[in-house]
């Protein structure tokens, strides 16, 4: 894992001081709220229905056992004891007080964290793959190059009043699980046949108003070109993306509105000017930055521990639990293991401090002191030996982390919604845990398979439900909350956005809707087929029908 | 325009004589017979620009005006100020970058409108060495913003993103 150096720790303990110094002058008047409003926001806090929120940024998911303990140290002393992991691998603390929030970013400072950016109109919080490093799939670890691109990003001057919010992500594997075509810019791993290390560009994806599909930019960027690159894209956008009207102002519609090859070409004349300059990223750094990420120490395991062995065959329990939350990891002795934060009745996504201190300790002895968050906002071990796997389980059975769920139903991604959160329409989780009720049936939800849904409270799209295999969206309507339904969207290669199936519903009908759709499912599919490609074979129409009546 | 600036991060007084877009000719006139030094929005400047000691005028630019006219005269323009309306308008960061690193310009470039003590430091950085605060603003206690990191962000001023990281502390 990266650690901060001399420079890192002087930025970040020196973010502590200037923020503490303007939240100060906010306090006593000398700063005006709207003059203040950016900057807190640029450093994660907002004003929320409740209480102050703060996003702490962790940088492509990923987390240190030490580091997750303050994260529950700070949720016990400044918050109710627990914190919200969100979809671009953040957590947010939604109890916090406005004056205390200067010493929450000096604890995390002293843990080589900060909230820099994790709000407001500038480069957001760096993605990636959850399984980065680890996966069998991959064609190079991504997380030198987010660091790379984090430490470049991190209060870029040039970059910290663009049009609207910007977020990246990059992705290592043929498997695109960070879904990179849904960022303003989007980055995938590619070798080219040469040999060349570098990335494919996507850029103009996004959710929230407008959800769109990222387009294809530069089909190879050469690595050591990275930044500069970049920092053409970001130049452009601050130049000419629109000012006028937030809900434009993504860079979206700017390669919208100068098409794809329009704005190509603005990038690719910028980028001629920088192109083999001082910006080029040495050699040396990405030695450098590889080695931080290079776990050289971890000992040979067997495949086939006769623990792990026994334990599948006798134990129907964890066999459920290892297939679904267990993934290869590129060393066979190994295992990527997915603790499940959506336990039915609590949040999706949240974690208590007894948790977050339970997964270190899980982590420290079973997983080389690594977490990962995903963006499905769960949390990862990714360097499980599989004879660990057994008291692994136990571990997390004792914390009610062991639901066998991932990737099925009821691993619902879902915003906080109503409940917290000032922009939503209404509330999301209160469906959620409606909906994690009724399909709890493990049976069920095993005969049904991979299905995504994802659940946002408002059109801003935080809990992804454009592309969730069913989509659910809270909407107003006269003051009353209602949910929009779609189907069909999924990220990866194969991304598309969801499509709306008709007039939205109350809360309580939800899990009525979802249990039609799945009737139809049931009835139609093929052969090992799942819930989104029945879906794509057979179009909207028959579930529709089937929800709306005429066959109800 | 306030009386005092910030210069090199120290408070100088403005010898500069701004004209207004909308002055009268004559007003105009009467102000380049004096000698100035005259700042001119860049329509007046171009207008006039026959008429003025290249020494003694400079152009302001607001974030529409973009730099295509003033980049073949920038080795003879001694002060380049851009007009920030909103402080949350970003746009005049990418315009000095690009005058300071792409350009090569080196003349004063003065960040004026909207600009505030907070960022000062970011405004530095992207090569602004001139600073017209907004009115209400306290210049001796802005002067310690240039101070508000230790640090030196990567490709701060156009001297590239040298990532090895002891380059990058100043």
């Amino acid at each position: 894992m990266y650690r901060y150096n001399e420079t890192d720790q002087r930025l970040v303990d020196d973010r502590v001081v200037q923020f503490r110094d303007q939240m100060a002058r906010f306090l006593d008047g000398r700063l005006a709220e709207d003059e203040f409003r950016p900057l807190r926001l640029q450093n994660g806090l907002y004003i929320q229905r409740h209480a102050p929120m703060l996003r702490v940024a962790v940088p492509y998911g990923t987390l240190a056992a030490y580091q997750l303990r303050k994260l529950a140290d700070i949720a016990r002393r400044y918050d109710r004891g627990y914190g919200h992991f969100t979809t671009r691998s953040n957590i947010q603390f939604n109890w916090v007080r406005l004056e205390e929030t200067p010493d929450i970013l000096a604890e995390l400072a002293a843990v080589q964290m900060h909230a820099i950016q994790t709000s407001g109109n500038c480069i957001r919080n760096i993605t990636t793959d959850q399984f980065a490093g680890v996966a069998a799939d991959e064609l190079f670890d991504p997380r030198p190059y987010c660091e790379i691109v984090r430490q470049w990003s991190t209060l870029a001057p040039e970059f910290l009043f663009l049009p609207r919010k910007f977020k990246i992500a990059i992705a290592g594997g043929e498997e695109d699980r960070a879904a990179v075509r849904f960022h303003d810019i989007g980055a995938r791993a590619r070798v080219a046949e040469d040999g060349r290390i570098g990335f494919q560009v996507f850029v103009g994806g996004g959710l929230g108003r407008t959800p769109m599909v990222g387009q294809c930019l530069r089909d190879f960027l050469p690595r050591e070109e990275l930044l500069n690159y970049f920092e053409a894209i970001l130049r452009v956008y601050n130049r000419y993306g629109r000012r006028d009207n937030k809900y434009k102002a993504r860079i979206k519609i700017l390669v919208k509105d100068l098409t794809l090859d329009g704005f190509a070409r603005e990038v690719e004349e910028e980028w001629a000017w920088s192109r083999g300059g001082p910006g080029v990223i040495a050699e040396q750094t990405f030695d450098d930055m590889s080695a931080f990420f290079t776990r050289s120490d971890l000992p040979p395991v067997d495949a086939a521990d006769p623990v792990y062995v026994a334990a599948l065959a006798s134990n129907r329990a964890f066999a459920r639990w290892v297939e679904r939350n267990v993934a290869d990891h590129r060393d066979p002795g190994r295992a990527i293991v997915t603790l499940s934060l959506k336990k039915a009745g609590s949040p999706p996504g949240d974690a208590t401090a007894e948790q977050m201190d339970g997964v270190a300790e899980l982590a420290e002895r079973f997983g080389a002191g690594e977490i990962r968050v995903s963006h499905e906002q769960n949390l990862v071990l990714p360097h499980v030996a599989r004879r660990d796997l057994p008291a692994l389980w136990e571990g997390a059975r004792a914390l009610g982390l062991a639901t066998p769920n991932i990737g099925l139903l009821t691993d619902v991604v879902c915003c906080p919604g109503g409940d917290f959160c000032s922009l939503a329409n209404a509330r999301s989780i209160p469906v959620a845990a409606a909906v994690q009720q009724r399909f709890e049936d493990l049976d069920y939800q095993f005969d049904i398979g991979p299905l995504e849904l994802n659940m946002s409270g408002c059109v801003n799209a935080c809990g992804h439900h454009h592309i969730g295999h069913i989509g659910i969206l809270g909407v107003d309507k006269n003051n009353e909350e209602y949910y929009q339904v779609t189907i069909g969207g999924r990220e990866g290669t194969r991304a598309a956005i969801g499509k709306v199936i008709g007039p939205a519903f109350a809360a309580q009908q939800i899990p009525y809707v979802i249990q039609r759709l799945l009737e139809v499912y049931l009835a139609l599919r093929h052969e090992g087929e799942l819930f989104i490609d029945a879906v794509e074979r057979l179009g909207l129409e028959p579930f529709k029908t089937r929800v709306y009546g005429g066959g109800a | 325009m306030s009386a005092a600036i910030l210069k090199h991060g120290e408070i100088v007084a403005d010898r500069w004589q701004p004209i207004a877009a909308d002055a009268s000719a004559a007003h105009i006139a009467d102000a380049i017979a004096a000698g100035g030094p005259l700042l001119l929005p860049l329509p007046l400047w171009l207008a006039h620009r026959a008429a003025l000691k290249p020494q003694r005028a400079g152009v302001l630019l607001v974030a529409e005006d973009g730099l295509d006219a003033v980049l073949p005269w920038l080795d003879d323009i001694p002060l380049i100020a851009i007009h920030f309306l909103v402080f949350t308008d970003g746009r005049g960061y990418s315009l000095a970058r690009l005058l300071r690193s792409r350009h090569g310009y080196r003349g004063e470039l003065r960040a004026v409108g909207d600009v505030l003590r907070d960022q000062l430091y970011f405004l530095h950085r992207c090569g602004f060495d001139a600073f017209a605060l907004r009115a209400d603003q306290v210049v001796e206690e802005a002067r310690a913003a240039f101070a508000d990191y230790s640090w030196a962000p990567l490709g701060g001023r156009g001297e590239g993103h040298g990532m090895s990281h002891n380059e990058r502390v100043e």
